[in-house]
């Protein structure tokens, strides 16, 4: 292959290196421009309320502080985030007009002549909140008796009623993603064993050492330049384009090199309001998170509990399985619902399960907003499924990597939502693993293959 | 008040505010590229420079106390174009992914082997402690650390 190609087959040097060991590496936060201003927000103390009133006399009287940008001042107060590739609904504002729904969600934007006076006058402004018990339990969110914290009447999102944006709207619809094949409760009726497990996954911040900074620059004849530090600049584009009401052409969206992203720097979580900030001013501003607002306000990787229940029989296969899993959107949509349809259609993991039964919802709850961060609704999943793999294994009492060779995909098995398996290679893989982790495996395990 | 000092070897004249830092005075007032912002309370080093050939973190430091001093960053230590051997490791190591934290690592790396030629492995972590990679890069790091320290 090495005659044939110069590139396919050689590792190639990360051209940004040079930049980084010289200190020469151009981030967002380099970017400056005379007679810039920066944003600060003035936050949510609770998780859940209504804003009654914001005064911001105080705020506005002190020297430096240029404008105080609230929810009127945006002219479409919807933060479209990921309905712009079908994931929807848009239930999030860009600044709340009367409920905050987590601790920290931005009320309003405070815009002055450097960071510190934007701080201060954040400090300044003050808003009256009515206090609403929180719901911040996914299993309480669920419950009938919980408070209700989205639009449509219940703390999870409607599969299949056109909310997802894939299916016509009008549908009946359900609470959860589901997946199902075979026949499950027959399954179980025949099983020798029943093991049943249950596990949770916390939320993790991505935490890149570069927090989430934007620099917003308003350009003659209703056009923006937007440098930002984002792994996804037309998201970007498209969500302010909507939120301010111009065409996606006027604006420019630049982004210099990332200081680490993660997942955690997919959504546009802030842009749209530093955009809004700039033209509510006309001059370029400026907003670099804190390291604490990186934590509290950002996106993270979502909570998840997964329920399993196996049906083994004791010549060591798995006949059925049942699962349900909750994952903690937070607040607000984001890219949740495409996480959960990712995570429940990978419950079997990658194993032959002939019947099967999966319940995904994706739950609201009073949290920061979670959202894509490496393989999200994939990792959590594996996790769960290969620790059930040992329980099922002990419960059988026979070795697990013995179980993992008998119940993997083989070449020609169907998948649970029905794709024909034709590149299976984990019997191969494990083979490897064993060798490589010095574990020798058993002769009538190095004789399986993925084609028989 | 007005401070003077010296920054990767030119003088630089700025007012700044008693309470304003180091960082916010390099990045802000100042412009430079070479030091980052990361948490602003001491955990990441990014923000890492050299004061008087000391190592410091920037955003503990008022801007204040370098007044008359040398400020150093890691964009001074190629002279002409010519890289250091620790930039160089760096480099052949591939032992930067994002790069945000490369400053201060090489800058952290530059005085530990000048204070300790050869470190042994517990050295080398005790002085890296102080500096964050969330690429979770230290492998490569501590590769193109030890491949410039003599052994």
């Amino acid at each position: 292959m090495s005659d044939q190609f110069s590139v396919v087959g050689a590792p190639i040097k990360n051209v940004q290196l040079l930049g980084h060991v010289t200190g020469s590496t151009q981030y967002v936060d380099e970017i400056s421009f005379p007679g810039m201003l920066w944003v600060k927000a003035v936050r949510s103390p609770v998780a859940r309320g209504k804003i009654k009133k914001i005064d911001t006399s105080k705020a506005e009287k002190l020297p430096g502080v240029v404008r105080i940008i609230t929810a009127k001042d945006v002219p479409n107060n919807i933060h479209v985030n990921m309905a712009v590739i079908g994931i929807g609904p848009p239930d999030e504002p860009v600044l709340p007009e009367d409920e905050v729904k987590y601790k920290g969600e931005a009320i309003c934007l405070v815009v002055a002549k450097d960071e510190d006076t934007a701080a201060k006058g954040a400090q300044l402004v003050e808003v009256e909140i009515e206090e609403l018990p929180p719901v911040l339990d996914m299993e309480e969110a669920l419950k009938p008796s919980a408070p209700v914290i989205t639009k449509w009447g219940i703390n999870a999102f409607i599969y299949g009623s056109g909310m997802d944006g894939a299916t016509m709207p009008g549908r009946p619809g359900r609470p959860f993603f589901l997946v199902k094949r075979g026949d499950v409760e027959a399954a179980f009726k025949k099983a020798d064993y029943v093991v049943e497990g249950s596990y949770l996954i916390p939320p993790i911040e991505h935490a890149p050492i570069e927090p989430h900074v934007c620099v917003a620059k308003p350009e003659p004849g209703q056009r923006l330049t937007i440098y930002t530090t984002t792994q996804a600049p037309y998201f970007v584009r498209d969500n302010v384009a909507s939120i301010l009401k111009i065409p996606p052409s006027n604006i420019r969206v630049v982004a210099p090199a990332v200081g680490g992203g993660f997942g955690g720097k997919v959504d546009p979580e802030f842009e749209m309001q530093v955009a809004v900030a700039a033209m509510c001013v006309g001059r370029p501003v400026k907003w670099r998170w804190t390291r604490e607002e990186e934590f509290t306000i950002s996106t993270t990787r979502p909570a998840i509990k997964i329920e399993i229940q196996d049906a083994l029989s004791s010549s060591g296969l798995i006949l059925g399985r049942r699962a349900r899993l909750l994952h903690d959107s937070g607040a607000y949509t984001r890219t949740s619902p495409y996480g959960v349809i990712k995570s429940t259609v990978n419950l079997s993991g990658p194993y032959h399960i002939p019947n099967v039964y999966y319940e995904g919802y994706c739950v609201y709850t009073n949290r920061q907003p979670s959202s894509a961060m490496r393989g999200y609704g994939v990792f959590e999943v594996s996790y769960a499924v290969e620790l059930q793999m040992e329980r099922d294994a002990r419960k059988l009492g026979i070795d697990s990597w013995e179980f993992r060779f008998k119940n993997a995909y083989r070449n020609g098995q169907v998948t649970a939502t029905g794709r024909l398996i034709d590149d299976a290679y984990l019997i191969e893989v494990m083979k490897v693993a064993a060798a490589l982790s010095g574990v020798s495996l058993p002769h009538h395990l190095l004789q399986m293959s993925s084609w028989g | 008040m007005r401070i003077r000092f010296k920054l990767d070897g030119q003088d630089v004249e700025v007012d700044v505010k008693h309470t304003d830092t180091l960082l916010k005075v390099l990045k802000d007032r100042i412009g430079v590229g070479s030091v980052h912002f990361g948490c602003g309370e001491g955990s990441c080093g990014a923000c890492m420079v050299l004061i008087n050939g000391r190592l410091r973190y920037s955003c503990l430091t008022l801007a204040g106390y370098v007044d008359g001093k040398e400020v150093t960053t890691v964009a001074a230590l190629a002279r002409d174009g010519e890289l250091t051997e620790i930039q160089r490791a760096f480099l052949e190591n591939d032992a930067a992914q994002c790069g945000y934290c490369t400053p201060g690592m090489i800058l952290t790396a530059k005085v530990l082997l000048e204070k300790n030629p050869s470190p042994s492995d517990e050295e080398l972590f005790d002085a890296l402690a102080g500096n964050l990679c969330r690429c979770t890069g230290y492998i490569p790091i501590i590769n193109a650390i030890k491949s410039v320290s003599r052994r």
